[in-house]
């Protein structure tokens, strides 16, 4: 098994307050793993270190490593827009950009300057475009109306744009910060489809607080609690056999 | 911001009320308390309707009272302008390049042209550093040193506008007779907009750099208001994507916020447009249409401020003067009309 990420005594503070205490754990390479654990557990955070969006929250401090193939994140002389190129985000709420549908995906090639290459080789920013909105299960419902506002659209759809938004910098990494939370059940399942889909060229990292959605994508879990791991494996060891009694509890339902 | 936040911004602000993003929060933030005694109007006790209908009513004519305030003066200068009227057709008047009281020639073009040249010359220079001041207080300041700079930018607003025109004429007059017009006149002298032939300092440049520091404080706070009220989620959505904190702020926030960003602008131009004491303090008063930046120049607002009351003995001159009031009225209200339509029509897009 191949690690993509490997986390080395990761810490993360609010202010005084700690919010991950010396977290340890390997992410493996493709496939869906999903971090579980009850409200307030550090999940979202520990997920906003693995790209370092999380110091763009005031007052917050991150000590530790962060190894993505290898090479340290946090070190001195790491790039964090080419972090976060390589390592993209789906936010638990969507927000599209003040543009139109099509500029929403092409937005992060044109900042990274792919655009100026694309222009040469003719009209292929529009396959681009088209290539993503369809990995993202939306390119039948926007076809006809590629240059109208993303505003427009409804929640659901806005969610799967920003996927498509994400997906179009071809990450290395997806990072899901509750992807489906504030979605209807139809929607929510789409993303979730097309998270599957994805996983098999992409390793994609889920914040879940659903079991349910838990068991249904993960190839792998990582149990948080109270900003501590607790513990991480693969899904079907965990579900069946977690070694830790506060993995059997939260399991059961009887935390959390 | 939407267009209603935008337009009671607009109508607070015309309306002279200094303070008005503080009042614009107040709005916001008081609730009514539930606990505790309840402090109770010491009205008369008739039944609680019949107070209610009575409240309503009195409410009702004081709206009434101050929204017919404005139509009213209007009405009054157009009344007292009359007498020119009749004997001047408007369009005479409006592009008339002579005045001479005494002759009977009352031509308003250069005060009309002199206002928008001054007016016009304070906004290039007031908007680019305000609004590169408010990003950086909105995107990359601190939220401590925010909060240390904001109370001393906001100080300028304060500042009495006689005190600007005396700042205006020891420091900004000085500096553009002996520094700004003879380096413009050497450099930049082939453009007859930087031409100047024996300058005094009193110019139309050194009213619009009055005006320009008197607009900062406008601009920066209503500006970095409206920026910092972008959600953060939208940033991080760009930031996620690999974005520099500038690609984030050009491409994502000040799109998103570009309407507000605008009412902000309108804003420090209406100021502008009608301040009177400071710019006629260092502006030269000639009525002639300025060339350049260094010739002086007389707005309407000096022209009014400065003869109204004196020499009324001359035929039509006060009916003259009231139609210049007349007319910046009729301006300023033009302006406000016209961008409240373009920012409605921003606002809808976004």
């Amino acid at each position: 098994m191949n690690t993509k990420i490997a986390i080395q005594n990761l810490n993360a503070y609010y202010g005084k307050e700690q919010a991950l205490k010396g977290i340890e754990a390997q992410i493996p390479a493709g496939g869906i793993t999903v971090i579980v654990g009850p409200s307030g557990c550090g999940k979202s955070t520990l997920l906003r270190c693995l790209n370092r969006l999380l110091e763009e929250t005031n007052g917050v401090r991150v000590t530790g490593q962060v190894l993505l193939d290898g090479e340290d994140i946090y070190a001195r002389k790491a790039d964090v827009t080419e972090v976060r190129t390589r390592v993209g985000l789906l936010a638990p709420k969507p927000f599209p950009l003040p543009m139109s549908i099509y500029d929403n995906v092409s937005y992060g090639r044109r900042i990274h300057g792919l655009e100026k290459l694309e222009r040469r080789n003719g009209r292929s920013l529009d396959r681009k475009v088209e290539q993503y909105l369809r990995a993202a299960g939306l390119w039948d419902e926007v076809k006809d109306r590629l240059h109208d506002p993303a505003s427009g659209l409804s929640t659901g759809q806005q969610q799967r744009l920003c996927l498509a938004r994400a997906l179009a910098v071809e990450p290395e990494v997806l990072l899901c910060d509750e992807p489906t939370s504030a979605l209807d059940p139809i929607s929510a399942q789409r993303i979730e489809e097309q998270l599957k889909l994805l996983s098999a060229e992409t390793t994609v990292v889920i914040v879940s607080h659903s079991l349910r959605q838990a068991r249904r994508l993960a190839d792998h879990i990582i149990f948080l609690w109270m900003g501590n791991l607790v513990e991480s494996g693969p899904s079907a060891q965990m579900f069946s056999a977690p070694r830790d009694e506060r993995t059997r509890a939260y399991l059961y339902g009887d935390i959390g | 911001m939407g267009s209603t936040e935008i337009n009671r911004c607009l109508s607070l602000f015309i309306s002279g009320k200094k303070n008005y993003i503080a009042l614009m929060k107040e709005e916001t933030l008081i609730r009514p308390r539930t606990h505790g005694q309840r402090w109770r109007l010491p009205l008369p006790k008739f039944g609680r309707k019949r107070q209610d209908q009575v409240a309503g009513r009195l409410m009702g004519a004081l709206t009434l009272t101050a929204a017919l305030l404005a139509p009213l003066m209007a009405l009054a200068l157009l009344l007292r302008a009359l007498p020119i009227l009749r004997v001047t057709p408007l369009t005479d008047l409006l592009t008339g390049q002579d005045w001479a009281p005494l002759k009977g020639l009352f031509g308003f073009s250069p005060f009309i042209v002199g206002t928008f040249w001054v007016t016009g010359v304070g906004m290039l220079i007031a908007v680019p550093p305000s609004l590169l001041t408010a990003i950086f207080l909105a995107e990359y300041a601190r939220p401590r040193l925010r909060s240390l700079l904001i109370p001393l930018i906001d100080l300028l607003a304060g500042i009495p506008s006689v005190v600007y025109g005396i700042w205006g004429i020891l420091t900004i007059v000085p500096f553009i007779e002996k520094v700004a017009a003879p380096w413009a006149s050497r450099w930049l002298g082939v453009l007859p907009l930087f031409r100047s032939e024996n300058p005094t300092g009193y110019s139309v440049l050194a009213g619009g750099m009055v005006l320009a520091v008197m607009v900062f404080p406008i601009i920066i706070s209503v500006a970095e208001d409206v920026i910092r009220a972008v959600p953060q989620g939208l940033r991080e959505a760009s930031l996620a994507l690999g974005a520099t904190r500038w690609q984030t702020i050009w491409h994502v926030v000040l799109k998103r916020a570009g309407a507000g960003v605008l009412a902000a602008i309108v804003l420090g131009f209406s100021r502008a447009f009608g301040e009177t004491m400071a710019v006629l303090m260092v502006v030269g008063n000639v009525a002639k249409v300025p060339n350049s930046i260094f010739d002086p120049a007389y707005p309407l607002t000096a022209l009014i401020a400065n003869n109204y009351g004196e020499m009324m003995s001359i035929p039509l001159y006060d009916a003259a003067l009231l139609c210049a009031a007349l007319i910046l009225l009729l301006l300023v209200l033009a302006f406000n009309i016209a961008s409240r339509w373009v920012l409605t029509r921003l606002v809808r897009y976004e």
